[in-house]
Parts: structure tokens; sequence; C-alpha cells
């Protein structure tokens, strides 16, 4: 089971997280700052797989990351998950993730769900993005007379 | 633009959106903790207003801060707000802030549960869907049981997307309310085949969640599993799969065989070897990604194939070597399994190498466990040479700041003890490490290195005897630098003192040297009070006890008295090693109270001498006290005595013959380091090298020596049988098991209690989540576990009245049964081989890739044709003897022994019974088989009319079983059979108390109510008075239906009459045949066509002649029997279809000539389908 998804920048900054087992705020900040210390303490050309350590929570977990320079197993996951953020961004860049971490949120909620593989075609993915969000649109469209009766 | 000028017009802060409040943390890096609390204040004005967009908004950006640590469970009543709001948009926002804040504390979920409800019921798929996503993270129990129903009628929903979440999400649900697995099982697992990949692999992948944690309950699924990994074509699917079956596989070994086929398929390359070859090629690339992957890999195919993998050691060694830790790490694991008699020092020299390189204690410590780990695994098996290994451990020693200090110790206490033989070797290099200085100074880390004198000192005492120098070591023991150390250092060091001060003592006696022998004493007087003053309580106890026995040893010196021995004697007998867990295991013995007194407790002292060992220096000190020094001697032949005593009932004692442990042998040494002796033949002292290396050096030359030796004794061999073949084994490369171990090692294994196995039980987390969830999925659903409100989906399927059988029960008196014994034997024989031929049929037809053999003729006439339920006559012929006997009648074998007497005569007319009983079944005209449907049937009574006069007394009951076998399965309850029995009562008695019980297949299983065991029965629930009959349905799961089935039972009853009541018990036979799988399926022509081209059936024809019957009236019997529907027909050619219960189609092709039908079978299952032929063979060739 995944047991967690995390995007950080550079600098450590959490750009999402998603959690799939309870954790505490104290100890979620704890396994973000732990995973930074360890991803960024490793070297460009060595391989994304880290084992079992206390920062990210003992022996049993493995910590699958992987390394997005410029523009922004599972290994295989992120890399979906990356594209289908590009294609519902149109070319996501960190600044997308900052501003729209509901949007980054509900598309990772079509992907994993509880900790587990839900979609990986990347064309279905984006199907139900687009439809929920137009229906979005839609909602929000006919909430709009109502405001401008407000004005 | 318009919603700006909105937002303008409208109070501030009511218009900061997400994106606002991520601007302005950025915008405020120096003050950010302050700007965000000001947000929050902001928030909390906002979720005071009754506008839902606004309220959303400010959950919104409450599940932002939320990532940045910020707690916002405050504000868990406002999100269920947000979570109840009518639009998606804003429901959408709520579930987020509940899936990233909730959890099983938060007080107010359970306010969500209608509401939950409510949104899975909606009209919306992404209501619903949104719904799911939330739930799947902050499920509670509570949550999981009332929502579990709402959930599996999801899981049947339209549309896919509402599917795969609902499959998905039941794991989370299985989790936390693991009562809802069973009932959901069924549907789960039907999920398996749904026609959306999405739902498929959802449905697998929590199966394969679920089977990873409990592979054994799953085993039952491995045909379904098989069937999806052959057909797959998605990759994460099959990579589940393939895990799933690692998991299997040790459960059924005959799985693997069944797997390789299509595994090696999978992998495309037929051998490990290649595999290795390949993944060789990945470690070795630059890319360090692909050389972890290869290692992974590397090390599954290590499980199974150690030696292929065992041939690249050269590039596992050198990933040793990467700059990548994790890599690194990888290859350790990887060596872990990789050793072996022959390479082992080898592969730990490379590793010490490693040890010394590496930067960072962290590193450091894993090789240093693995090194342990290496060594120490499976009971040493692969050290040969354990004075290597003492002297690798005496190596690891020198490491800095590890926290690993209580693992070496551990090993070389181990050691010491278990094997016996390095005894004296272990003692001069433990007595050299209490002489070291550099271990006393990392004494103040905790588990540090220091933590090796622990074992050092207590190997020093306890096997003083090897000691060269035990006067040196005693001062070692002894030097004030010592009491830096943690106390239970100490401690050991204070105990183990007087152990070696009592063997110096008997030595210096031995030698007549009292003046030396006071000098000891005197020492251990002056230094034993820096001991006294010790902070640590056990130390300073332990001391001041100990002092004050040696004063009295020099009172008692003074006077000239000898003292050695009874010193000594404190700590004769040897101590043995102990299991872990064999305290626990010893079973209290029935009718023992270990609270209870045995003996009325007279004084203190007596009931010391139950005290253990360790804590015998106390009594010691405190003897001298009240009692004269004369009566010493005496006083401890006594305890002597009842310690002997004492050993020879304690269970983890093993006796011994007298201990050499105090025969002193005074070797005159001046060295301060004492030389280790070796009885080998090569030059001892390699130069310049490390101590370990010396070891490998005459390892080495050891194993040459012995390889020549046994080259020589094989050339003689060979001489001797020169025309001898030569043999595979023989070539001059040594295996493993040729090398002897260097030392006769004992290796003494640790004791358990008799009786106790050892189990891992006890090492199970009671706590594991998994554990609620190993539940047998194998097992019908009892009406109890049903979910609450659920609602039954129940296709209509076609029942398959089988027919003409009916056996019968008769009435017999107690004359007959004497005469009827040696038919009765005749059938037992009979029936034994009929169990073993049905014991082949059971080893699981899956996974037998032919069809076992044919089974032989049906052994009893009614058989033949018998579809349902079939009670042989000689079965019941046996069940009246037994039940007609006498009330112990249950073995009937014991009677037949008693009384071989002629029987002829009873043996005829059984004879004539029978014939007459074939007749009537043969009588029964085939057109009232069709129309006899399923209960209607006409009751065929074999024997009945012979019926002779009642018995006098005992019995007068029989019973008639009216089998109607009834098909319920469908793929909702995949695998399940309901077998009506109808039961009629032709006796005179009033019949009770009736219970069915049926020996279980592996294949076949009766649903029995919860919480009984495999052995009990059914009860039947209802009396039956005289001349009455009713229907009692039992439910069979059965896992392969592919062939032919008969489950042997017995029904037992109680008859009672107006002469009493009486025991009974009748015996039957259950037959399933394979056509009562099938249901009648409907298929269109154009489906059919395609099934046909598909390629995936396998194909087999059955020809029968002679038949006069119409085409018509034919097609109508096979669509009758055999569950069949026509899908076309043309004149005398017809195409027939059907599916089992399990989703196997079956097509049929069904031509008729002159005076024969030739039909040709499709099937996806071949042993299913040939099965069915001959079947279908069988109902022709009576047309």
């Amino acid at each position: 089971m995944i047991k967690a998804i995390l995007i950080f920048n550079n600098h450590g900054k959490p750009r999402l997280s998603k959690f799939y087992q309870p954790n505490s705020e104290d100890t979620q900040q704890q396994i973000i700052r732990g995973t930074f210390y360890l991803v960024s303490k490793r070297d460009e050309n060595v391989c994304n797989f880290l084992e079992g350590r206390l920062l990210i929570g003992g022996s049993n977990n493995k910590l699958i990351y992987k390394h997005y320079a410029i523009e922004l197993d599972i290994l295989d996951l992120i890399h979906v998950f990356v594209e289908t953020l590009d294609k519902c961004f149109k070319n996501v860049c960190e600044l997308d993730l900052i501003f729209h971490v509901d949007k980054v949120h509900n598309i990772l909620a079509e992907m994993v769900m509880g900790g587990m593989l839900l979609e990986t075609n990347m064309n279905e993915i984006v199907t139900q993005i687009d439809t929920e969000n137009k229906l979005e649109k839609s909602e929000a469209e006919s909430l709009q007379p109502r405001r401008q009766r407000l004005q | 633009m318009a919603l700006k000028m909105v937002k303008g017009s409208i109070d501030r802060m009511f218009d900061k959106n997400l994106q606002d409040l991520v601007r302005g943390i950025r915008n405020h890096k120096e003050d950010e903790a302050k700007y965000i609390s000001q947000c929050i204040d902001e928030i909390k004005q906002e979720l005071k207003q009754d506008n839902i967009a606004v309220k959303a908004n400010a959950v919104c950006k409450l599940t932002y801060l939320q990532m940045l640590g910020y707690d916002i469970s405050w504000a868990a009543f406002n999100i269920i707000e947000v979570m109840s709001a009518s639009k998606f948009t804003f429901k959408r926002i709520g579930y987020l802030a509940a899936s990233q804040s909730f959890h099983e504390g938060t007080d107010v979920i359970m306010l969500t549960t209608n509401q939950i409800r409510k949104d899975l019921s909606s009209p919306s798929q992404y209501d619903t869907g949104v719904a799911l996503t939330g739930l799947s993270c902050f499920v509670t129990p509570d949550l999981a049981r009332d929502l579990a129903n709402d959930i599996m009628t999801l899981m049947s929903h339209t549309k896919p997307y509402i599917r795969k979440k609902a499959v998905l999400i039941m794991y989370k649900v299985f989790l936390k309310y693991p009562e809802s697995l069973r009932p959901a099982f069924p549907r789960l697992k039907e999920k398996l085949e749904d026609p959306d990949p999405g739902v498929q692999s959802a449905a697998v992948n929590v199966i394969c969640e679920l089977a990873r944690r409990n592979p054994k309950n799953y085993l039952s699924l491995a045909p379904l599993f098989f069937k999806l990994m052959t057909s797959s074509t998605n990759n994460w699917v099959l990579i589940k799969i393939i895990k799933l079956f690692g998991a299997l596989t040790p459960l059924e070994p005959r799985l693997g065989k069944k797997l390789i086929e299509p595994l090696t398929n999978l992998i495309h390359s037929a051998s490990i070897q290649l595999c290795v070859q390949k993944l060789r090629i990945l470690i070795e690339d630059s890319d360090q990604n692909l050389k972890y992957l290869g290692l992974l890999a590397m090390s599954k195919i290590l499980k199974t194939h150690p030696k292929s993998v065992q041939s690249h050691k050269d590039l596992i060694l050198q990933c040793l070597d990467d700059k990548d830790e994790s890599i690194r790490l990888r290859a350790l694991d990887l060596l872990y399994g990789m050793v072996s008699k022959k390479n082992l020092m080898e592969i730990v020299k490379k590793l010490m190498t490693h040890v010394d390189k590496a930067e960072g204690t962290t590193y450091r410590d894993e090789l240093l466990t693995k090194i342990i780990d290496i060594c120490s695994q499976s009971n040493y098996q692969y050290i040969t040479n354990f004075e290597w290994y003492i002297s690798i451990l005496v190596e690891l020693t020198r490491l800095e700041g590890t926290r690993h200090g209580h693992l070496i110790a551990a090993q070389m206490l181990d050691v010491a003890i278990r094997v016996k033989a390095i005894r004296k070797f272990a003692v001069s290099q433990m007595s050299s490490l209490l002489d070291s200085a550099h271990l006393l100074a990392s004494s103040t880390q905790r588990n540090g290195i220091c933590e090796v004198l622990y074992a050092a000192a207590w190997i020093c005492g306890e096997f003083s005897e090897h000691l060269q120098e035990p006067h040196h070591t005693l001062e070692a023991m002894l030097r004030p630098k010592v009491t830096t150390l943690p106390g239970h250092i100490q401690a050991v060091y204070v105990q183990n003192v007087v152990k070696l001060y009592a063997s110096i003592l008997q030595q210096k006696e031995q030698a007549g040297e009292a003046e030396g022998a006071q000098a000891v004493t005197q020492l251990m007087v002056d230094r034993l009070p820096q001991f006294v003053q010790s902070a640590d309580l056990e130390v300073q106890e332990r001391a001041s006890c100990i002092l004050q026995l040696v004063k009295h040893i020099q009172k008692l010196q003074a006077k000239d008295v000898p003292v050695a021995e009874e010193v000594s004697a404190l700590f004769a007998g040897e101590l043995n090693p102990v299991a872990p867990k064999a305290q626990k295991k010893v079973p209290v013995p029935e009718g023992l109270d270990l609270d209870a007194w045995i003996n009325e407790p007279l004084s203190d002292s007596e009931s010391e001498d139950e005290r253990p060992r360790a804590v015998f220096h106390e009594e010691e000190q405190r003897r001298p006290k009240h009692r004269p020094s004369e009566a010493d001697e005496e006083e401890l032949a006594r305890r002597r005595e009842a310690r002997k005593q004492e050993q020879a009932n304690n269970p983890f004692y093993i006796k011994s013959s007298p201990s050499p442990q105090k025969r002193y042998q005074d070797t005159p040494g001046v060295e301060h380091i004492p030389v280790v002796q070796i009885d080998l033949s090569v030059p001892l002292k390699v130069p310049g090298l490390p101590m370990s290396d010396q070891y490998v050096k005459l390892e080495e030359e050891r194993r040459h020596q012995q390889k020549l030796e046994k080259d020589k004794r094989r050339k003689k061999r060979k001489e001797k049988e020169k025309k001898g073949k030569r043999r595979h084994g023989s070539l001059p490369t040594e295996s493993d098991e040729d090398i002897a171990p260097a030392q006769q090692v004992d290796i003494v294994t640790e004791e358990m209690p008799e009786n106790a196995l050892p189990s891992d039980e006890d090492d199970k987390d009671p706590n594991d989540p998994y554990r609620a969830l190993d539940i047998d999925l194998d097992k019908p659903l009892a009406d109890s576990e049903k979910l609450p409100i659920q609602k039954h989906r129940n296709a209509e399927t076609s029942k398959s009245p089988e027919k003409e059988d009916v056996p019968v029960a008769e009435k017999k008196s107690k004359k007959p049964k004497k005469k009827e014994k040696k038919h009765k034997e005749k059938g037992r024989d009979k029936e034994k081989k009929k169990e073993k031929e049905k014991k082949a049929a059971d080893l699981d037809f899956w996974l037998s890739t032919t069809p076992p053999p044919a089974p032989a003729p049906a052994p009893a006439p009614e058989e033949v044709g018998v579809n349902a339920v079939t009670a042989s006559k000689d079965e019941c012929e046996d069940t009246k003897t037994e039940a007609q006997g006498e009330e112990d009648d249950a073995e009937g074998q014991e009677q037949d022994k008693k009384s071989p007497k002629p029987r002829k005569k009873k043996h005829k007319k059984e004879k004539e019974e029978r014939t007459k009983g074939k007749k009537k079944s043969k009588k029964q005209p085939p057109g009232s088989e069709e129309a006899a449907g399923e209960a209607a049937q006409e009751p065929v009574q074999n024997g009945a009319p012979e019926e002779e006069p009642l018995p006098v007394r005992g019995t007068s009951a029989s019973l008639c079983l009216f089998p109607t076998c009834d098909v319920r399965g469908s793929l909702q309850e995949d695998s399940q059979v309901t077998v009506a029995i109808v039961l009629e009562n032709r006796s005179s008695s009033v019949l009770k108390g009736m219970e069915l019980s049926v020996l279980d297949s592996l294949n076949a299983r009766m649903a029995r109510p919860q919480g009984s065991s495999v052995h009990d029965g059914v009860p039947v629930p209802f009396q039956l008075p005289p001349g009455v009959s009713n229907e009692a349905q039992f439910v069979f799961t059965i896992q392969s239906i592919v062939m032919a089935q008969k489950l042997k039972g017995t029904l037992s009853f109680i008859a009672k009459n107006d002469e009493g009541a009486t025991q009974e018990k009748l015996d039957f036979r259950l037959h399933f045949s394979c056509s009562s799988y099938l249901i009648t399926t409907p298929c269109y022509s154009d489906a059919f066509a395609k099934l046909l081209e598909s390629g995936d059936l396998s194909m087999s024809s059955v020809k029968v002649d002679g038949i006069r019957m119409s085409f018509q009236n034919l097609l109508a019997k096979i669509c009758f029997h055999h569950h069949f529907s026509v899908v076309e027909r043309v004149d005398s050619c017809a195409s027939m279809y059907s599916r089992s219960i399990q989703g196997h189609h079956v097509c049929l092709l069904v031509k008729k000539g002159e005076n024969s039908v030739s039909v040709d079978g499709k099937c996806s299952d071949s042993t299913l389908l040939s099965n069915l032929l001959e079947e279908m063979k069988a109902t022709l060739a009576k047309c």
C-alpha cells in the first residue's frame, strides 16, 4: 500500500502532501522534513529508491522519489502523475502546484485512493477531471446571477 | 473581471481565496507565522458566515494550511458543513479537507455517517466518487460498519467509475470492520471478472493486498488468478498477481509447477540462469535505478535458486563499493543469502574491509549487524571454523561508536556456551579483551562496544578452567577503572570474579601454595570494596555479599582450613543454553498448583535451596553469620546433593557427565597475552596479517589437506572399481558438504521443554491490523454474518433435476445381520477402494494438468447414471447393519471379527434383492425421468418389499432419502451448490434429532453453522412422524467444478416409538456431476461464433452409436439433463451453449447421423469438457 505521496521543492517546502495513514500534523511535518532530508542528501546520479530508515517510519517502508529539475514502480506512478499534471495544467510548473494545490489533490484522488492504485490510464484520469471541472463550471455559472444580484 | 469587481465590493475578508493566501504567504517570508495566524483569524470569521461559498473557500484555505503543519481539527464541524453542501464544487472541497484532517479521534466524524450515505446514493456519479475517495482516507470502524452495505451495493453500480472506487474502498472497510470481509467477499471475487479493466484491477489490488497478509485463505482463488494472469494485459494487474502467487506458492507447492509455464511466457526467458544473466547486465549498467532493481530482483531469485545467484558473487561484492547507500544495502542483503560454507570467510573478509572504510556510523552498524547475521544464520550452519568467528567478533570490538555492542556480546556468549570445543580459545580471547583498555574507554555510551565486556567477563568466569593466566585476568577484572562501566556489566564482573577466585583457590591449594591462596584472598578483600560503593544496587548487593564471603574464607585460611573445594562447589555444574521461549512453553502439569506450598515452609534457609543459582552467593554470605564454620562441609554437601536433585528434576538441565570444570591444570606461563594452541600440522603464525586472516589461511590449508586426503581415498576407490562409471558428482570442485568443520563442533541446541512446539505464534503482534482479516473465506456464509440490510440478488437459475437413484435403508431384523457380514466385508473392501479412488480424484482437480484416470466402473449398480445423491445399496446395507445392531453399534468392524459365521444363505438372498433393485431402477421409463422434475420423484424402494418382520427390540425405523440436487450457484455466489434432500420416514417411529454429516473433500465442503468444526453434523431442522416426508437443504462449497465429485456422508437420527428411543445411522453418498454445475444460459449465435473464434477454448468430442430417438427429443434430453440451451439448429445439426457456475463457457455441436450422434464440444476448461462429454455419453447411451 502507498503510505503517502509528497511533492516538495528543492528547499523542502511541501507542495502537496497526501497521507494515506492517519498521522498527527506534527508527525506529518516530521516525515516531510525527514523525507526531504534523505532525498536532498542524495546525489543526482544515484537510484531513486531509499529503504527503511527511522526518518520514514521504519524498515518496512520504502521511499521512492523522482527529481524534476526544471519544470517540475511507483516510479512509474510518479511519472504518470506528473504527466497527468502536465496535461491538466498545460506544461506544469511549480507555481501551478503552489497555487492550485486543491486541483492537484483532485487529480491525485483520481489516481490513488486510500493508498491504493485506482487508475493508471492517463486518458481516463484526464477525462474524469475534465468532466468534474465542467460540472464545477456549470455550478459556478448558476452561482453567477446571485453574485450579480448581490452587487 | 466581473468577479473581481464583485469581490471588491464585498467585505475585504470574504475574497481572499487560496491563491491569495498562497501569494500572501510568499510575500511575507519574514513574518510568515504571524501572517498565517492573521489569516486563520480571517478564516474563523469566514466560517461564521452563512454563505456556503464563503465557508467552502475558508475550508479550502485551511486544507492548505494543514499541509504546512497547522492543526485544523477545530474546524472539523465546518468541514462537515461544507461536505454536505449540495454543489459538487463545495462538496469536493469539504471531502478533501476531511480526508486530510479527519482521523479516528475526530469526534464529529460520526455526524458524517448519514451525509456520506446520502452522497453514496447520489444520482451524480461524481458526488458518489468524491464521497468514496474521502471516506477511504478517514473511514473508522463505526463508519465501516454502518456503510459497508451501502458500499457493497455500489460495487455493482452501473458506472465503472463508481464500481472501481467502491471495490477499492472495501479494503479499508475490511481493515476497520473485519466482519464485513466474508459477506462482501463473493462480490469482490466476482469483480475480478468485471468487464471494465479498471474495476478488475481494483479488485485484484484489494484481494492481493488482503492475500499478502493471510495467503492461505486465498489459495482457492488461485485458479481464478491464474486465468487472469494468462489473460490480462494490464501490467499493474500482472505485477500484483505475480506477487500474490509468490505468497501462495509456498503454501501449495503444486502451484509452482502450474505457474512455471505462463510465468516463463511472461518473462520471455526459459531459464532462471538467463534471467540472472540479464539481471547482471542491469546491475552492471551505469543507471543507478536499473542497478537497484536488478539487485532487488536478484534477491527474489536468490530465495529459490541460490546457486545461480551465487555465481555472481563478484558483482554483488563490487556493489558494496558503490557510492549509493541504497545499492550497498541491497547488496548486503543479497550477500546474506549467498553465503555457503565455502565462501563465508571470503565474504566476511570483504565486509570487514568495508567496515574499516565505511563512513558514518549508520552504514557501519548496518555492516556489523549483517556480518553477525550472515555468520549466525541457521544455527551457524556455514561456519566451519569457530576460532575464526571468535576472532572476527573480537576484531569487531574495535569499532568505535557502534550501537551494537550487545549484539557482539550476545554472539560471543552464544558461541562460547554452545560450541564446547571453542571454549578454550574463546576464554583466551576474552581474557585479552578484559585486559585491553580501549573497551573501557567507551564505557559512557549506552549499548556501546563496552557491552562485549559483559560477555567477556562471564565467559572468563564461567569457563575459568580454560584460563591460562587466571590470576592476571582476575586482576584485570578488579581494576579501579572497571567501576566506570555500566551497572549491569559491573554486576557480571563481580559475580565472575568469584568464579575466577574459586578456581584460583582450587589451583593454589592443590599445588600446596597456601601463601599464594591467601594472597589472592587478600587481593579480593582489597579490591572488592570499590564495588561495594557502587551506586548501582545490583553491583552493591553482590559485592557486599561476596566481600563478606571472602572475608570469611580469609578467616578459615588463617586457620589453615582447606576451603577451595567448598568455594568451587558454589559453581559446580554446567549451564546449558535455554531457548528464549522455553519458560513460556513449559506446560503446567495437570493438577499442579504452582502457588500452593508443597510442604509447609520450615524456615528461610530451607526454601533458599530452591532459589536459582544466580543468587547463591547471597546465601553464602549469610551463612557464616549464624552458623558455626564446622558445619560448613556437611551443609555444603547437603546442598550439593539438593542441587543435584534439583538439577535432575529440572527440565532445563541436560544431565551431563560430571563436569571437568574444576579440574585445573597449572600451566606455568609468563606471557601476558596467552598464545592460542591449535592442534594443526601447519605453522601457527602468519606474520603481517590481522588475526582473523590467520584463520582464513589456516582454514584454507586445512581444507586443502582434507581435499587431498579425500582425493586419495577417492582414487583408491576408483582403482578398486575400475569399470565403474564416472559419477557426476565426483568433480574435483568441492561442494559445501565436503567441507568438514575444523573442530568437532558440537553445537548445543537451545533447550526447550518437551512437547513444546516451536511455533512462532507468540511472535505475532496482537495489534497487527491484518490479523483480524485472517478469515476463512471458503466457508459459506452463515445467516448471522450478513451485513445489515443486505439485499440478496438471487438470480434465477435452472435447477438440475437429477434422478433415478434412490437408495434406501431397509428394515431388517437382527438375525440377518450376522448373515450379512461376509457381504458387508466385501462392501467394505469395495469402499476402501472407492475411497482411494476418491482421494486421488480429490487431489486438486485444478492442479492436475492431466485428467486423472477415469474412476473404475461404478461399484454398485445403482450408481450408474445417478446424478445427485446416491445412497448405494451396499452402503445402505452397511448402515442398516450398523444401525440395527446393538446400542453400541458405532464400529461394526469389531463385531465382524468376533463372529465369522457361515452366511451363504443370506448372501444369496441379498443378491436377489439387488437384482430386483436393479430391475426396479431400470424399469423407470425415461419419460418419467423427465417428468419427474425436482421434487416429485418417484420413490424407488430398493429391496423395500423384501422387508422382513420388524425386529423384536431396538430399531424399527427406516428412512428413505429422495434426493434432488438443486444447483443454485450463480456468478454472485460462485461455487456454491445447494443440495435438497427429501427424507421420508417409512417406519412407525418418530424420527428426530436428525443430523447430516458429510466427509468434506479438498474440493467440496459442506457449509456448517459458524463455529462448528469439520466433524460436526448439520442438524436437519425438522422431525419426521411416521409416513411423513420433508425436504432439507444443505449448501456445499465447491472449489473446482471441472470434475464430478462424490461425497460420503452419514445421517444420524433418533428413532422413537413406544418401546423407547434408539440412535441410528444411515450412510449415503452424494454425487455431484459436472452437468449439475452448469447453468442454462441463453446465447446469441453471433456471440457464440465469436466465442468459438476466440481460440481460447479447448476441444473434445464423443460419438454414440445405436440411437433411435428423434433429434428433437435428443436435444431436449441434453437441454434437460445437462442444462444446455440450443443456440441454432439446422436440420440434424445443432449448436448448444451453457455456462458453468464458475463462468466456463461450454459450446457444443451436436450432429445426428443414421444411427449415431456425435457431440463436439469446446470449453474453456478441457477437463471439465471431457467429463461433461462422458456424462453426456452415458445419457445418450440410454436413448
